[in-house]
């Protein structure tokens, strides 16, 4: 069992045919993942690639049975997209787009409210499900099939901890790109809640970055619910105070969100937290034990 | 991005927040006429910088007389203001703002931002205005009042009147009270502030309600759809370099270390910044250079981090998805040689074509350690910034 997707997920891309849209849908088909068609208004009607363009993400759930998208559109175009995948009724949509204005994801989740679309991201790389499919662009060669979640806010940090398990001879079964935006749509909490139902996932790592209280939210979930082991690291222990540190939601506000009272939280919880970004991999493995 | 109080209160009043009458001037002399223009008995000198604790710092001063403003504002211009905020270097001023003076009743604080966890905007109140309030949060949390908006309705009249009965207001300042807010989350919304801070918001003998200060920070991520509040930007209020690099669409900050950081993604950047830390070096700068690590944004990035003085080392970090390895040690490899990069270089990759890249660096003859694992990495430089001497002039510097 695969969390979020699998070889069967029927993926859309919407954006298919930009050059970011068209090299990861590449990507993607290469993967195995089963990328059905894309969506670029104006252009329905059209092929690209090989596959059939629709004007509206309305267009592609009826011609393909599309249950998923991915989602490469310029930020003052994404969150429209977004909710027109809601309003689609996707299940999964998956947005890459770093940039979008925080009012414009106010509205989306407003409009979201009620309907049955989960959102992962935005300002994220997506999701992977190691040797089955992928949404957006976590390159497949660096994943190994295994037991270990990841759970991130980062990117190439992900990367990094899905090479360091690799090394260290444990593979992955999906990670989940949740992004660095102060408003996205999956949290660890939710992330953390899909790998506790997922019998194939041990253990998770969790990648978190200064910023906000999502991960000494997910501290208390932990420490309550979560049974599996969790290797933590957060990023910007020497991030200074009142700087947005490249992800828009990565910024220590009026003292908040700093990466020590998130260590300290996580650690509290029951968390392995490591202090090095370096030790992930084998401090997961050390957790296991060999 | 911030901007100055005077530029907060031109864009709140544009909404119909209430704020004092005054003007902003970048010279002394013009101090004079402008308290005449106001004709209020007193009228206070303000100076505008990014940063608060300016009263406390001798950035806010009273004049009786419009000679005393054009004294006070001739002294405060070209002042380098210290507050607790600014750090002990402290901001220059090259603007001041004189405004009316009003009989304050009371002082109240508001602000909106966007609660994060609630996923909504959300307003925060206080009666104890006009003091630091993340004090007041600490010592005294039972003050500080929260109210959530929902973007579906905006402010409804009834959380208005909650707010101004919580602080004590009577009913003709609550009335006044439900507008002001209304207004401040149409401001919020239309102009994407990310933070909007009125701190005090006083309430007048007479009873009305004005934004004795105001703090606007706008989403950096909204910019490109408000073209005047671009203009607000105030470049000197920036470190030169992080301005140079935004030029490129750089993402770089700069720190106090000796170990400039190249790496790609914000996550990993920050994450590279702490490895260096613990290996007992200090990074010199934040820089992220994204997905695109191509030759031209490599040598810009080059050029921002040598034009550090004190940085004595360079680590590259670079976990490539989509960006091969071999085309980035081709672009370092040729940005080193244009520009003559006078220290030592440790490079680490992964990712794709890793090992071609690795080749390409160890054959290039150049001042180049490769490293295989961040860890390594990170040591690495540590003791190479360590066993440097000052730092040569590069040649073509």
């Amino acid at each position: 069992m695969a969390v979020l997707l699998d070889r069967q997920t029927r993926l859309c891309v919407q954006g298919l045919t930009g050059r970011e849209g068209t090299f990861h849908a590449k990507q993607a088909a290469a993967y195995g993942t089963t990328v059905v068609g894309g969506v670029t208004p104006g252009k329905g009607g059209t092929t690209h690639e090989g596959w059939p363009i629709f004007n509206s993400v309305h267009d592609a759930v009826r011609e393909t049975g599309a249950n998923a998208s991915v989602i490469f559109v310029p930020p003052p175009f994404a969150a429209d997209a977004i909710m027109e995948a809601a309003d689609a009724g996707i299940p999964l949509v998956v947005c890459i787009t770093e940039g979008i204005p925080v009012v414009d994801m106010l509205k989306a989740f407003t409009f979201m409210t009620g309907r049955q679309t989960r959102l992962v991201g935005p300002n994220c790389p997506g999701v992977i499900t190691a040797g089955q499919a992928k949404a957006g662009i976590i390159p497949g060669h660096i994943c190994t099939e295994g037991r270990i979640g990841i759970v991130s806010k980062s990117g190439t940090l992900t990367y990094e901890a899905i090479h360091q398990l690799t090394r260290v001879g444990m593979g992955q079964t999906t990670c989940i790109g949740i992004g660095g935006d102060p408003l996205i749509g999956t949290n660890f909490i939710d992330a953390l809640r899909l790998f506790a139902a997922d019998p194939d996932t041990d253990a998770v790592i969790m990648i978190g970055e200064i910023g906000g209280t999502a991960e000494q939210d997910a501290a208390s979930y932990i420490a309550r619910e979560f049974k599996k082991p969790v290797v933590g690291f957060i990023a910007g222990q020497t991030a200074p105070p009142g700087r947005r540190m490249g992800h828009a939601g990565a910024i220590i506000a009026g003292g908040q969100g700093t990466a020590a009272e998130k260590m300290d939280a996580l650690a509290k919880a029951g968390v392995h937290v490591v202090e090095s970004p370096a030790d992930m991999g084998v401090k997961m493995r050390t957790v296991l034990g060999n | 991005m911030k901007i100055h109080e005077y530029q907060a209160k031109s864009v709140l009043a544009r909404f119909g927040v209430p704020v004092p009458r005054g003007e902003v001037t970048f010279s002394g002399a013009e101090a004079d006429v402008i308290a005449r223009r106001l004709g209020t008995r007193v009228v206070v000198v303000k100076a505008q910088i990014h940063a608060g604790g300016r009263g406390k710092g001798g950035g806010v001063k009273l004049a009786k007389s419009p000679d005393e403003a054009e004294r006070i504002a001739k002294q405060m211009i070209g002042m380098t203001l210290v507050t607790h905020q600014t750090g002990p270097e402290g901001r220059h001023v090259g603007r001041v703002l004189i405004e009316e003076g009003l009989e304050i009743e009371r002082e109240l604080y508001v602000s909106m931002l966007i609660d994060r966890a609630a996923g909504r905007p959300v307003i925060i109140a206080s009666a104890a205005g006009g003091m630091d309030i993340e004090e007041v949060a600490a010592t005294h949390p039972e003050k500080i009042l929260r109210e959530h908006i929902d973007p579906a309705t905006g402010v409804v009249p009834f959380q208005g009147r909650k707010l101004a009965f919580a602080m004590g207001l009577g009913p003709g300042p609550a009335g006044k009270m439900v507008t002001l807010l209304g207004a401040i989350y149409r401001a919020f919304i239309e102009t994407d502030a990310s933070m909007i801070e009125i701190n005090p918001l006083i309430l007048t003998k007479a009873g009305d309600l004005l934004a004795l200060d105001a703090k606007v920070t706008f989403d950096d991520n909204a910019l490109y759809r408000h073209p005047d509040l671009r203009e607000f930007r105030d470049l000197g209020e920036e470190d030169p370099l992080e301005v140079e690099a935004s030029k490129f669409s750089l993402n770089y900050i700069r720190l106090d270390g000796n170990i400039g950081c190249m790496v790609n993604g914000a996550g990993l950047a920050m994450a590279t910044m702490d490895i260096i830390k613990l290996a007992g070096g200090e990074p010199a700068n934040f820089l992220d250079v994204g997905g695109g690590a191509n030759a031209e944004q490599i040598k810009n990035a080059f050029r921002i981090l040598m034009a550090d003085a004190n940085v004595k080392a360079v680590l590259i970090n670079i976990f490539g998805g989509i960006l091969r390895c071999d085309v980035l040690a081709q672009g370092v490899i040729a940005a080193v040689k244009e520009l003559g990069v006078p220290v030592p270089i440790v490079i680490r990759m992964e990712g794709t074509n890793v090992e071609e890249g690795k080749k390409m660096l160890r054959e290039s003859t150049l001042n180049f350690t490769t490293a295989d694992s961040m860890g390594e990495a990170a040591d690495r430089v540590v003791a190479l910034a360590a066993a440097q001497g000052p730092r040569p002039r590069s040649p073509k510097a």
